[in-house]
């Protein structure tokens, strides 16, 4: 059999050699190829990528975090402390065995990571060692918002060409429910939505479907960042329970970095060798799974749900205040969580306004949730560098998601960099909702952003609200990030690398 | 390049009722070498690091550890204890105590040196062989030996 290790240790001059010697032997003993990368004060000498291609299983014997671990994506793994590795290397080695023979045949890189070693060198999946909790907690970030982006891309396109080809009804025929005094019934079997609604329905339930696991995918791979392979099922699990109780992207952001801390919690636990075949396959995912769905549906999701009525109760208290207090509060909230409980709570407001016949609160929300990810579909282009390949990459795909109000455009940037990103957009949002009714826009659509602009009462005031509001945020949030001490060297040559494979390296 | 050891950094017959005192002990030799220049600042440092976890391994070895701006030198101190030493190693005292010193600034050589003593750590046979050396010259002409992968 073929292994791969890396050692590493907090000072890097002792155990991180001792581990190595130790899997070596061991290694050799019990008849098996071994290559460890030892990450210590000498400097590492990088594992051949030929080498780790072939081999069967990864052994991390490390107490800080492994550099590049990336590299290694998709790999039976074996992590244990530094010490493990010294004493109990031989233990090591046949955890090994058992996991490659418990494997697929073949089992090899993720794809996306793959592709991320290779074409898209932006994901900051490297943890370094000794990095500071904060460099290191926006590296977890990233990495979730990485896998995350492709989802927001595929999805919001798909529903935003929904909408251009079927008009704004299209989300109203597909989920059921009134549409300018039009009752749909929800159609509860996709196969029928073709011949019901037409291909833009099935292009909008596609849509739909991918954006579902928004949320899940960041959490699941905020705790792949912080605990490797263990981390993406209770990520996964704790993501999709934050969907489940309304929690939203910043619910699945905690749940994604508990569930890390949790897996690498229970990661350190030592158990007898006869169990340690199990615990990868069954225990493991088992436990951190169970622990993770009670804290989002107990502890997370209660709160969450009797805020959210509490919020409902303030907004109703507060017909009557200036259509202008009400603008700068619906937009703030709109841009807050982006599809979380605080945007759910104004958007349904607005709603409720539609239904009763208000339609200027409808118009201040639905601009205020088009603001965010055009703010910052501006701000990477007018300042490229402060962003990274991946979020370039999704300021492309931004203009068109906010044209259409798919608000969760603004996601991977929020979620990368949350304190920042935030307030620049709830400062802009607001101005924009405050706008809206201070030139008395109306809109009959409850959804369709730009594509609606026929059933939108003074469209270019509204339009000229859009604006002000997305250059705002885009200059607020420019200023945060300029403010920040300087990206490392490493990730700021990241940033700068072309987004496109074939476009020009600028010197 | 001077040795990672001479034999005035063997203490044969080190006699210390804990790790502290076996560690300041030995620092005490680096630091009449001149290989340390502020003994309570190196010692800060490596219990410092000892409080990250301790240091003991499997087999009867401590190695207490420190990268340092009080080092002047990659060195290593040898001690051997009959009744032993705890260094926290959960199969009990360390009967061979290591003290590894290294500068905050060590270039990549001298470092290498210092992974290659750790990687002999490993080895029962070079514990073995230290266990019993008749002196400190013959220790440290030992370990200098197969650090130099000679």
């Amino acid at each position: 059999m073929k292994l791969v290790a890396v050692t590493s240790c907090p000072t890097g001059i002792a155990h991180t050699y001792m581990a190595a010697e130790a899997l070596e032997e061991a290694a050799k003993a019990a008849g098996h190829e071994i290559a460890v990368e030892t990450q210590g004060a000498a400097g590492a000498t990088p594992l051949d990528p030929a080498v780790i291609a072939a081999a069967d299983a990864v052994i991390f014997a490390a107490d800080v975090g492994v550099r590049d671990r990336e590299r290694f994506a998709g790999k039976p793994l074996v992590q244990a402390s530094v010490k493990a590795g010294i004493n109990d290397a031989a233990g090591l080695i046949s955890q090994a065995e058992q996991l490659a023979a418990a494997a697929p045949v073949g089992a090899g890189a993720l794809a996306p990571a793959a592709e991320s070693a290779g074409a898209m060198p932006g994901w900051n999946t490297t943890v370094e060692a000794g990095a500071g909790i904060g460099t290191r907690l926006r590296q977890w970030l990233m990495t979730g918002v990485s896998y995350m982006i492709p989802f927001v891309a595929a999805g919001g396109i798909l529903i935003a060409l929904s909408f251009v080809f079927g008009g704004a009804s299209i989300a109203t025929k597909v989920n059921g429910g009134t549409f300018q005094g039009h009752t749909y019934a929800a159609i509860i079997d996709p196969t029928k939505i073709l011949g019901q609604v037409g291909f833009a329905g099935v292009l909008y339930f596609i849509g739909s479907t991918a954006f579902t696991m928004l949320v899940p995918i960041l959490a699941g791979f905020i705790a792949f960042g912080m605990a490797d392979r263990p981390g993406i099922v209770p990520g996964i699990v704790a993501g999709l329970l934050a969907v489940a109780v309304g929690a939203g992207f910043l619910g699945g952001l905690i749940g994604g970095l508990l569930a890390g801390a949790v897996t690498l919690a229970i990661l350190q636990i030592r158990v007898p060798h006869a169990l340690a075949g199990v615990m990868p396959v069954v225990i493991i995912p088992l436990v951190t799974a169970l622990i993770m769905g009670v804290i989002m549906v107990v502890v997370i999701g209660q709160p969450i749900a009797s805020a959210q009525h509490g919020l409902t109760h303030w907004l109703n208290s507060l017909s009557g205040t200036s259509g202008i207090v009400l603008g700068l509060l619906l937009g703030a909230m709109m841009a807050f969580d982006m599809g979380g409980p605080v945007n759910k709570t104004a958007y349904t407001f607005a709603l409720a306004g539609l239904a009763s016949g208000n339609l200027e609160v409808m118009a201040a929300v639905m601009a205020a949730g088009m603001t965010p990810p055009l703010a910052l579909a501006l701000a990477t282009v007018v300042r490229p560098r402060l962003f990274t390949a991946a979020e370039r990459r999704a300021g492309e795909a931004a203009w068109l998601l906010g044209l259409s109000f798919i608000t969760e455009g603004a996601i991977p940037f929020a979620a990368g960099d949350p304190f920042r990103v935030i307030p620049s957009l709830m400062v802009g949002s607001a101005v924009t909702g405050a706008l809206s009714f201070a030139f008395g826009c109306t809109s009959r659509a409850p959804h369709g952003g730009i594509w609606v602009v026929g059933l939108i009462g003074h469209p270019v005031q509204y339009v000229l609200a859009l604006v002000c509001g997305m250059v705002i945020s885009a200059i607020v949030v420019i200023a945060l990030k300029t403010l920040r001490k300087p990206l490392p060297a490493e990730e700021r040559q990241q940033a700068i690398v072309p987004a496109r494979p074939g476009a020009v390296v600028a010197a | 390049m001077s040795a990672l050891i001479t034999p005035e950094l063997v203490d044969l017959e080190l006699s210390a009722s804990d790790r502290r005192a076996a560690t300041r002990a030995l620092a005490q030799r680096l630091c009449d070498a001149g290989r340390v220049t502020d003994l309570d600042g190196f010692l800060d440092d490596v219990t410092a690091r000892e409080a990250q976890m301790p240091t003991g391994i499997e087999g009867g070895i401590g190695i207490p550890h420190a990268r340092s701006r009080h080092v002047t030198t990659p060195s290593v101190a040898f001690g051997r204890s009959g009744p032993g030493v705890d260094f926290g190693a959960p199969d009990g005292p360390a009967h061979l105590i290591f003290l590894i010193a290294a500068p905050t600034e060590g270039d990549a050589d001298h470092m290498t040196i210092l992974a290659a003593l750790a990687r002999r750590l490993v080895h029962a046979s070079f514990r073995e062989a230290l266990s019993t050396a008749a002196d400190p010259q013959a220790a440290a002409e030992l370990i200098n030996r197969e650090v130099s992968g000679k």
